[in-house]
């Protein structure tokens, strides 16, 4: 509430100091805007791990994700605003995870949920583990634990309400010209492979296959 | 770190019994194989399998897992075979050297080994003659590489065994990312060419649906009947109905399902890979994220693999909590399940709400033992963790006295006999008792089908066969009978945790003084246990170092899906949600 009582800068009478609210219109707008959105972020209903068997006790009574107002898990990712990875992260799986992200409309937020979909957690060394899933998409909350206990996980949705609302309209991402652009979906070849990545890959390969030649058995 | 022990010549199996009578019956092409049961030849595996199966009456094949064997140069695979009356495996092997890498396929004889042959394709790269599906299972189609090869390494490969001594005695590790070369955990095949990555992986899939569908196709339809067209769907990975990433693959005609694949590996977490690097101890709490619903039951199991091979005993008061944190998890298993079966019959999240409302208490019994609401890596070698209060034991027993009671009679009660439930139920899913044998299902899915095997009772482990309980069967197979099953299976929990809870001794909780590198003597175990969901096995070869040198988990959710297409046929899309809700999966176990 500070930033918008701001009083010092301008020429105020007294008597008139608490009945007026002097502010821009961008955060007027901002405010009402994220304060009527942060308190109704439906997350994707979407599980991955054990994280997701805590993410479905914090809906249930003893936790009431409903007291927050995210207690309406929408199967489709369409109508989510909120992605909450919650558990390992696979390479098998991370193309289906970035297509879903991709097709949530904006405004949308990603919460990582735990320690294996923060970084691997403790499959982090599995040849099958993607090392946090922030590798391909964009996390704004990170949750610890294995699996963080619902109180935790309520906890990073009250530290994304404060995301939320710090946010302006003017600046956020989605009210910006042009279409946002989707991340390319990573590829399943002889292993994970991001496309974003792809020419780099192209130009050490050739290098490594120039200089030892190509023997099957070996690789990088 | 302790050296390595030197290397014995391991004992051969003594032939008595009924390996004997195989042994007759086949001549040279059975032998003895090192600790325990026999090596049989190639030639005849197929036509010794069938004997063990219908002669000497081994009908039931629990496990099947490979073992690189790198430096005698061959792979093994092992087969454990129990008799549904009860008592000890027939173990037999059959053995491939390392180039060649082919075995005759059992699917014929043992239709439950279909997944698990797949997998050991997957992962060991060993193929089975005449399988009918031989495709990768929990990795995709294109993988480089088979991962639990002893000779395959993990990008993120640091050394053979932990600790790694970068980070003991030294104390100080590097990112793993900033030690290879991609920096992430990614390798690429050094002839691999990256203008041809595309992910065909799908690919194979759909190719192998839709030759199915154009063969059926082939046929003539009936000139008067309606004209359908065969249509593939596909469900998940993502789908709210799935219980986490399982994906399905259905054959449609018209509205009904001709064929149904499942698609498993999506969390694929490579845990026996990280087992074999891991010792002994470490992988208790991995073992807690297999069914991540009953972690308790899983580090039972664990712990009693380990025990078989170190010979040890846990005292009394421990295996009394042993006991009764295992039928508390069941109990919190059979809760969850009947709820999210309701969800997925349609009633959305209000049943289930009731159905963890007790979960809770329970949880909060072993947050208190263990220290952890979930993940309660509690059991030791030879003992538990942590000892409880008697303020603990009161608290269980006014649960155990009337609040369970309580909410189990609620659920009878509503559920039970509710008319919806009863016609969504009754009749889908029908699992006969030869097949549910065939397919090597477990748990609540073969007692619901008539078959009273139940491991507790069968093979009795830890102080089971102290305590009066009945094994719950029903004989119908279908999807209400998996549900009642489950209830009556609480109330049994519920008699032999009052009785646990009554007789529980003071003492010791741990034999001998806790270790944290323990030395297991050279061997091999298969521990079994009655898990919730099924028998969970652990078959464990120990070379004598601080390390396994294969950790198989049989898990019975994911062997369990075998029967899956088997029990959807004929029924319609909404069905199978059902189908799969009442088998009870949970995917850290199916894909591990």
């Amino acid at each position: 509430m500070d930033e918008l009582h701001d009083l010092n800068t301008m020429p105020v009478p007294s008597e008139l100091r608490n009945n007026i609210f002097i502010t821009t219109i961008d955060r007027f707008v901002s405010y009402i805007y994220n304060w009527g959105r942060k308190r109704s972020v439906w997350p994707m209903m979407f599980g991955l791990a054990c994280c997701a068997i805590e993410m479905i006790c914090a809906a249930a009574s003893r936790f009431d994700i409903a007291r927050f107002g995210s207690e309406l898990m929408r199967p489709s990712p369409r109508q989510a605003d909120l992605m909450i990875v919650s558990g390992t992260v696979t390479k098998k799986m991370v193309p289906q995870i970035v297509r879903l992200y991709n097709q949530m409309s904006e405004p949308k937020y990603v919460i990582s949920m735990g320690a294996c979909a923060t970084g691997g957690g403790p499959f982090k060394e599995g040849y099958n583990v993607v090392s946090g899933i922030d590798k391909f998409i964009p996390v704004d909350v990170y949750v610890p634990g294995c699996p963080p206990r619902p109180e935790a996980l309520l906890h990073g949705l009250l530290k994304l309400y404060e995301k939320i609302e710090r946010q302006s309209v003017r600046s956020v991402p989605w009210y910006q010209r042009g279409e946002s652009e989707a991340i390319p979906v990573p590829i399943l070849g002889p292993d994970l492979i991001d496309p974003r990545r792809l020419p780099e890959i192209r130009a050490r390969l050739g290098e490594l296959q120039a200089q030892q030649g190509s023997s099957p058995e070996s690789s990088l | 770190m302790t050296a390595p022990a030197k290397a014995k010549a391991a004992p051969l199996a003594e032939l008595k019994g009924d390996l004997a009578v195989l042994k007759e019956k086949f001549g040279d092409a059975v032998q003895p194989a090192e600790y325990e049961g026999v090596v049989i030849a190639n030639g005849v595996l197929v036509e010794a399998a069938r004997f063990i199966r219908d002669e000497l009456g081994y009908q039931y094949l629990s496990s099947l897992t490979a073992v690189d064997y790198i430096q005698e140069g061959y792979f093994e695979v092992v087969y454990h075979a129990y008799r549904l009356e009860g008592g000890g495996p027939l173990v037999f092997k059959a053995r491939t050297p390392r180039g060649v890498a082919t075995i005759p396929s059992l699917v014929s004889v043992w239709p439950g080994a279909d997944f698990q042959e797949r997998e050991a394709w997957d992962l060991m790269g060993i193929r089975f003659a005449g399988h009918p599906n031989l495709k990768r299972i929990l990795l995709w189609e294109g993988f480089h590489g088979h991962p639990l090869r002893k000779d395959w390494k993990e990008p993120y490969y640091e050394e053979e065994h932990k600790p790694f001594s970068s980070r003991w005695p030294s104390g100080h590790h590097i990112r793993a990312e900033d030690r290879v070369f991609w920096h992430d955990n990614v390798q690429y095949p050094l002839d691999w060419d990256p203008d041809q990555a595309e992910d065909t992986s799908d690919e194979w899939l759909y190719i192998g649906m839709g030759q199915f569908a154009r063969a059926e196709t082939g046929e003539r339809v009936e000139p008067k009947s309606l004209r359908t067209e065969r249509l593939v769907v596909n469900m998940g990975p993502q789908h709210p109905s799935t219980h986490g990433v399982f994906r399905m693959v259905v054959t449609l005609d018209g509205e009904t399902i001709v064929r149904l694949e499942p698609v498993m590996g999506y969390l694929h977490r490579n845990h026996e890979k990280i087992g074999e690097r891991n010792m002994y101890l470490q992988n208790m709490p991995y073992t807690d994220r297999l069914d991540y619903i009953c972690s308790m039951s899983n580090n039972l199991g664990y712990a009693i693999a380990v025990e078989k091979l170190l010979g040890i005993k846990p005292p009394e008061r421990a295996e009394y909590l042993r006991v009764i944190m295992a039928e508390f998890t069941r109990i919190v298993n059979h809760l969850w399940a009947i709820g999210f079966l309701l969800n997925d019959l349609g009633a959305f999240f209000t049943p289930a709400l009731y159905a963890i409302e007790e979960r809770e208490l329970i949880l909060d019994l072993f947050e208190e033992a263990a220290g952890s609401r979930m993940m309660c890596n509690y059991m030791r070698f030879g003992g538990v963790a942590y000892d409880v209060s008697d303020d603990w034991i009161a608290r269980a027993k006014e649960l155990v006295y009337n609040r369970l009671p309580r909410a189990i009679e609620e659920l009878d009660r509503y559920l039970t006999h509710n008319e919806l439930i009863q016609s969504r139920c009754q009749g889908v899913g029908v699992l006969p008792p030869d097949l549910a044998v065939a397919y090597s299902t477990a748990g609540p899915v073969l007692r619901a089908s008539g078959i009273p095997y139940d491991v507790r009772r069968a093979e009795p482990y830890s102080i089971y066969d102290r305590f009066d309980f009945d094994v719950a069967v029903r004989y119908n197979g279908d999807v209400y009978d998996r549900y009642l099953i489950r209830i009556d299976e609480m109330w049994q929990s519920l008699r032999i945790l009052r009785q646990a809870l009554e007789q529980i001794p003071r003492g010791e909780i741990q034999a001998g003084k806790k270790q944290y590198m323990m030395r297991v003597p050279a061997g091999q175990a298969y521990g079994r246990v009655e898990n919730p969901k099924g028998e969970l096995g652990f078959y464990l070869v120990s070379d004598g170092s601080p390390n396994p040198y294969r950790y198989h988990i049989r898990a019975p959710s994911f062997i369990n899906l075998t029967a899956l297409n088997e029990m959807c046929k004929g029924h319609k899309v909404a069905d199978v949600v059902v189908i799969l809700g009442s088998i009870d999966i949970v995917l850290g176990e199916v894909d591990r």
